[in-house]
């Protein structure tokens, strides 16, 4: 296990190490290895290496530049800040400059963090594999000739390939974890509202939740500790306070009951996913947890109820982008209206998957379908949600696989379906708006490379604490 | 639901969500959609009666500020990203017809 990152940005607090050294040692890596990668779609060099001198001026003047002092982070691509572009990896965002920062990126800021770059994505964070990014794909840093996941791969891949120390992503069906699992680090979504949005390009707006990459459950309770909390500038925050978690995650929890769905023992799981899952399983009595046997009947359902309400509110949030304000404008014939401009402004500077979900949106909340699709989706979604309160009456934690298979070849999964059917295990987690964890739970030997498989611990809302203390207990018990 | 898609709908869907489809690609679009649509079509077998649509995993109320003026974004940031502007404001084109007059 690398060493901890309170321990590393503790040596840079007391000027043992300096935040500028580490920031080199970053960017030698990026440089030697990110070629092969791809996992940023902009490098901020120049601003990280002022950020970190800026952090060695505060400790040689006797001053603390904060719990998060040193620490190399990278951004998700869909997260703004002053800094270079946001561009969501779409086309219509290609020079998108924000003028504002998110307020994530205004905490870890004053935790003394520094930014090296911004990282790709499935364009608008839309897919699970990060091949629908208008800038190119991501690899995956264990085989390079399979995708790293996503929506959130270029953070995974970063953390994985040692680019930084840890990143952010965010998570609207699994966009976090299901990376996290593919490449092998920690992966980590809070509670609906336990992190400010402001200033994340909105994509699900009642799922969406931003959250970090790290090495470690412990590095990943550190700068979740500097992104909780209510905000002003996001009315969707909740006004539950957030204790400092980075100090208790490595105790252990007594009588830790851990749910173990029959529908995640599904045997649709790849052999070595299954494996995982039972060796986990087996690691948790072993440590002393009672395992429960559990029933979420509705977890394969979640799968038509997400693909409904996520393209709803991605069709509402997305509209905003009409060629006038920001974003690609196409150049019109003579006589073309107003009406020609969004239109072709819109086909010109979205992906192919970005417009299905806008289609698939439309369609769903449009006069006549609303009602069969929408509303009924909402319905299962609260069925899905009661589903989870009844599962947590006896047990603390639910714990499966992230995804029912490891990372996948480049342009293996054909068709759109195939691959949101991947999402079967995350995307309920979103709709109940509960927190989820991925941890590394092993690898799967594929043709002489070792694939990470993912294990998926899910817990009540607000109960972060928990589910993070738990995840280290899996984590020192797997390792 | 079980309704096919045509491609009149697809066409329709498309302008509803002001896109331009070139008219070669609306066959393959409805493929898709319809595969999708296929498989979401399982909602239907979901007993939902008098469940209470969900929108939200939080239960908010509306918070509101204290009514104090805050700095405005300057303008001149705002409009750094536009496309096409003429002075202070956003340029569009002509919105009004010929003979609409304003």
């Amino acid at each position: 296990m690398s060493r901890p990152l309170v321990e590393i940005c503790g040596d840079v607090r007391s000027g043992k190490v300096t935040a500028r050294s580490r920031v080199e040692a970053y960017l030698a890596e990026i440089a030697r290895r990110e070629p092969e990668i791809h996992a940023f779609n902009e490098l901020h060099a120049d601003a990280a290496r002022a950020q970190a001198d800026a952090v060695d001026a505060l400790v040689a003047s006797g001053r603390d530049p904060g719990p998060l002092a040193g620490a190399v982070l990278a951004i998700k691509d869909n997260i703004v800040m002053r800094e270079g572009r946001t561009t969501c990896s779409s086309k219509m965002l290609a020079d998108y400059r924000s003028p504002f920062d998110a307020t994530v990126i205004d905490r870890l800021r004053s935790a003394g963090a520094v930014f090296i770059g911004k990282t790709n994505l499935d364009e608008f964070a839309m897919g699970s594999s990060t091949e629908n990014s208008a800038f190119g794909v991501t690899k995956n840093p264990h085989d390079t000739t399979r995708v790293a996941g996503g929506s959130s791969g270029g953070s995974a891949a970063a953390v994985a390939a040692g680019f930084c120390d840890a990143s952010l992503g965010s998570d609207t069906g699994g966009s976090i974890r299901q990376p996290a699992a593919l490449c092998g680090c920690v992966g980590f979504k809070p509670t609906y509202g336990r992190v400010s949005r402001y200033g994340l390009v909105a994509f699900g707006s009642s799922l969406d939740q931003i959250g970090p990459f790290a090495r470690s459950v412990a590095d990943a309770a550190l700068v979740y500790d500097a992104l909780a909390g209510r905000d002003a500038s996001d009315s969707t925050t909740a006004d539950v306070a957030h204790e400092p978690l980075a100090a208790k995650v490595s105790a252990p929890l007594a009588g830790l009951r851990v749910g173990v769905p029959r529908e995640y023992r599904s045997g649709a799981n790849a052999p070595a996913v299954a494996e995982a899952l039972e060796r986990a399983i087996a690691a948790a009595r072993a440590f002393g947890a009672e395992i429960v046997d559990i029933e979420l009947p509705l977890t394969d359902i979640g799968i038509s109820t997400y693909y409904v309400i996520a393209p709803a509110e991605a069709s509402s949030n997305l509209a905003r982008y009409d060629g006038i304000r920001y974003g690609h404008r196409a150049k019109l014939a003579p006589g073309e209206d107003l009406e020609a401009l969004y239109s072709k402004s819109r086909a010109e500077g979205f992906g192919p998957e970005v417009q299905r979900r806008i289609m698939l949106g439309t369609y769903v909340l449009s006069s006549g379908y609303y009602d069969a699709y929408y509303k009924r989706a909402l319905q299962v979604r609260r069925l899905i949600k009661e589903e989870f309160d009844r599962a947590f009456e006896r047990c603390d934690v639910i714990l499966g696989p992230t995804s029912p298979i490891p990372a996948f070849p480049i342009g293996g999964m054909k068709d759109p379906l195939s691959m949101y059917l991947c999402d079967v295990y995350t995307v309920n987690t979103n709709i109940a708006g509960i927190p989820g964890i991925s941890i590394n739970g092993g690898f799967a030997d594929e043709g002489g490379r070792r694939l990470p498989i993912g294990l998926q611990l899910q817990s009540k809302a607000f109960a972060e604490e928990t589910l993070l203390r738990a995840a280290a207990m899996f984590e020192r018990a797997l390792a | 639901m079980a309704d096919a898609l045509t491609d009149a709908d697809i066409k329709k869907i498309a302008k509803l969500s002001r896109l331009s489809l070139p008219d070669s690609q609306v066959g393959a679009v409805r493929t898709q959609l319809s595969t999708i649509l296929g498989h979401i079509a399982q909602l239907q077998a979901v007993p939902v009666a008098g469940v209470e649509p969900m929108a939200h995993p939080l239960r908010i109320v509306n918070r509101l500020d204290a009514d104090e003026p805050k700095a405005p974004m300057p303008v001149a940031d705002l409009l750094r990203n536009a496309p096409a502007v003429e002075d202070r404001y956003l340029a569009v084109p002509k919105v009004l017809g010929d003979g609409g007059g304003a």
